[in-house]
């Protein structure tokens, strides 16, 4: 026998410790859901960590209110089937109570909006870890951050003062109020993660397969048309074959033009595009160090 | 469809076989401030394909901001604002690229001194340590420097590249220079693999495709080394050790008095029916099965998590190991160990640190200190009792219970330690056991 691992067996086993050393480092840990394909793989490696037992924490979604209703409905669905907890951090109740401002104009978007739903969140459960499928590889600010990424009392990471992280220990020491962000797929490209799903078959939304829907074109990316982006009086709707790459709320998704229906024609796809995943997102486009900026104020 | 993509297609679905195959490499990059380390880093991903469009693209125009004639292939591993403006590295970065060979996991660490503490991260997991060499400067404080902490943060191979062959015209007896300097330095170190490659990052010369500058060459590109270079036997198959990491009890119907041992093989080779001891209970029992997600599996190796259910009820929890009976480490309340310092707070002697070792979690006291030793030269100062920042020493610790104290030599997962300040629960040093 040849005792080695491929690369995403290696991943998976790497990901699935730091899992369980969330469980047993901390009192009161949540996993943060978006529906991505990302925090689906993270759930599903969570489901391994712990098998057969269930996941011994709840998922954590925020609900900027514009979400794709298949990504609530699929959702709905995991949590039921994996017997865990669901708590919704909903953005359009901050809004409603004050607690946050609506953007205004054409690319108004609730993504900042977000961060402040997400400590809220975590402060009213006393979440003191709240694991996330953010990756390494996805932008330039993530490729610093840690397995075990610290936050201080206002949910802030401070990139210059971070804690060493050697070998496979964790140190998830801190002080009353703080609390800690952890990556447990840190190490995931984009393409394992596709590469991972394939060879797992682990079930998606249908979001991320080529479908008909209506949209517009706006600075070069394509949006599903939704009562919640206001279109220019130039922008046309048009029905298109699209699927997307990454799911985040509607207002700041773009939709790739495809005919990959399936997880196989996915990956095939994904293996030849000369464009990363962000490259769709228009949350990232604000400016050079959008997610740093957004990542010190407490962001996913 | 470029000719990477097709490559990369035809693996991944018409040849499972090679696919099942890729292994994951880790490396960590380490040179001084001007070296070229970013560029080399950029070329890599550059060459490899692993740069899409978009990226370039930004790159490209944050080159013609800055007003550059060529685009910056640097500048593709720059990371945090401060680090744009200032035009170095400050923290651990990490970056990916894969090959159909191999998937590759860099630790992009800064040269600059006061920051070996994010060097020593870097290596902590890394297969290959890949040392810069500038060509027209030889081998310089910091190539010792890194070189020696490569060496005790036991990176099992190490690849020297002698950059910027360009800048002095590709003559050979610049780089027989270098290499043999190194090799008289390293004849010091504890390293058993090291290999050398003429290379210019800048123009491409021998990183990814052999150069036509050094016919006087015959050895692999970087790449090629990066591909081909012998990591399987990089764990230890050797010595069994299982750090239990957290019990799994279901106490549903179906799993009544399911009770197993979940964590991350840290060396040997587990399997079925074996007599195992338990840690630091001492007592005996038989690996009744092995169990994953996926189903129950013969053995359990090296870096797989499993889940190890034994024969009878023992009372077992986190911080225990399963280990061979025949094949027990040190169980011990004083460690001797190498200790790389962190914090600006030096290391206080007679001072009490959180240390965490494997998945235990304890109390310590440094009870004595040994020497310092100079990164530069390896001499061991024994009068120097001030510890601080970057420095490395050797230091005896009590602790307040028992560790499973493999030597680092020996493991280095289980012969690995952190020590965390109890008051300002930062991470301030790391320590190697002797």
């Amino acid at each position: 026998m040849n005792y080695h691992l491929n690369h995403l067996k290696e991943l998976e086993s790497e990901s699935i410790f730091v899992i369980r050393e969330v469980a047993s480092q901390f009192e009161n840990p949540v996993i943060l859901f978006s529906g991505g394909k990302d925090s689906i793989l993270l759930t599903y490696l969570a489901q391994k960590a712990f098998y057969p037992a269930r996941i011994p924490c709840p998922l954590l979604h925020i609900d900027t209110g514009h979400n794709f209703s298949e990504t609530l409905e699929f959702r709905d669905r995991l949590v039921d089937q994996l017997g865990v907890k669901l708590i919704v951090g909903s953005v359009q109740e901050a809004i409603d109570q004050g607690r946050a401002t609506e953007e205004k104009g054409y690319n108004a978007s609730r993504n900042i909006l977000q961060t402040q739903v997400l400590l809220d969140s975590l402060e009213k459960g006393k979440y003191d870890a709240a694991m996330g499928g953010g990756r390494r590889d996805e932008e330039k600010a993530r490729a610093k951050e840690r397995f075990f990424s610290h936050r201080d009392e206002f949910g802030q990471w401070d990139p210059k003062n971070q804690r060493p992280e050697l070998w496979n220990l964790f140190n998830s020491r801190k002080h009353i109020g703080e609390h800690f962000r952890v990556f447990p797929i840190s190490n995931w490209t984009e393409l394992d993660v596709w590469q991972y799903l394939l060879m797992e078959k682990v079930e998606l939304p249908s979001l991320y397969f080529s479908h008909q829907r209506d949209c517009f074109v706006r600075d070069n990316v394509i949006y599903a048309d939704s009562e919640f982006i206001r279109k220019r009086p130039e922008e046309k709707v048009e029905r298109m074959q699209v699927r997307f790459r990454t799911i985040g709320d509607m207002t700041c998704t773009g939709a790739v033009a495809s005919e990959a229906d399936t997880l196989e024609e996915v990956v095939k796809e994904i293996t030849v595009s000369r464009v990363t995943e962000r490259g769709t997102r228009a949350d990232d486009k604000r400016s050079e160090t959008a997610m740093e900026d957004r990542k010190k104020q407490g962001y996913f | 469809m470029d000719a990477k993509a097709s490559i990369l297609l035809r693996y991944l679905f018409m040849n499972e076989v090679k696919y099942a195959d890729m292994e994951l490499l880790r490396f960590t990059t380490a040179g001084s401030v001007d070296d070229g380390k970013s560029t080399l880093i950029g070329r890599l991903l550059y060459d490899s394909k692993s740069i899409l469009e978009d990226q370039y693209e930004a790159v490209r125009l944050s080159s013609e901001r800055r007003g550059e004639t060529e685009v910056n292939l640097a500048l593709l591993t720059d990371g945090l604002k401060a680090e744009r403006e200032q035009g170095i590295t400050i923290d651990v970065a990490y970056r990916y690229f894969s090959t159909p060979k191999r998937k590759f996991i860099i630790t992009d660490t800064p040269g600059h001194i006061q920051y070996t503490r994010n060097m020593v991260t870097g290596a902590s997991t890394a297969n290959v340590a890949l040392i810069l060499v500038d060509a027209r400067q030889g081998v310089v404080e910091q190539t010792r420097r890194h070189s020696i902490i490569a060496s005790l943060l036991q990176i099992p191979h190490m690849v020297v590249c002698v950059n910027k062959m360009d800048l002095v015209d590709y003559d050979e007896e610049v780089y027989e220079n270098i290499r043999h300097d190194f090799e008289n330095f390293a004849s010091k170190l504890d390293v058993h693999d090291i290999s050398f490659i003429p290379i210019s990052a800048l123009r491409g010369d021998n990183v990814v495709s052999r150069s036509a500058n050094t016919n006087w060459y015959q050895g692999p590109t970087l790449m090629y080394y990066l591909e081909n270079v012998h990591i399987a036997s990089d764990h230890n198959f050797i010595d069994c050790r299982f750090p239990v990491q957290y019990v799994i009890r279901p106490n549903t119907d179906d799993y009544h008095d399911y009770r197993g041992y979940a964590g991350r093989v840290s060396g040997g080779i587990f399997r079925k029916g074996d007599r195992v001891m338990l840690l630091p209970s001492g007592f005996s029992s038989t690996i009744a099965r092995i169990d994953t997600f996926d189903g129950e599996v013969e053995e359990a190796f090296p870096p797989m998590s499993a889940t190890i259910l034994l024969t009878n009820d023992i009372d077992i929890s986190r911080g225990d190991m399963i280990v061979r009976e025949n094949n027990i480490p040190p169980v011990t309340q004083d460690v001797e160990a190498m200790i790389c310092w962190f914090n600006e707070r030096p290391l206080q002697l007679n001072g009490k640190y959180t240390l965490r070792h494997t998945t235990q979690e304890m109390r310590c006291v440094v009870k004595d200190l040994r020497y310092k030793l100079d990164v530069n030269t390896l001499h061991r100062n024994l009068e120097d009792k001030e510890i601080k920042m970057n420095d490395i020493a050797r230091i005896v610790l009590r602790t307040t219970k028992p560790i499973f104290a493999d030597s680092y030599r020996k493991n280095r997962i289980t012969g690995s330690l952190i020590l965390i300040d109890e008051g300002t629960n930062e991470t301030v040093g790391a320590g190697m056991i002797i």
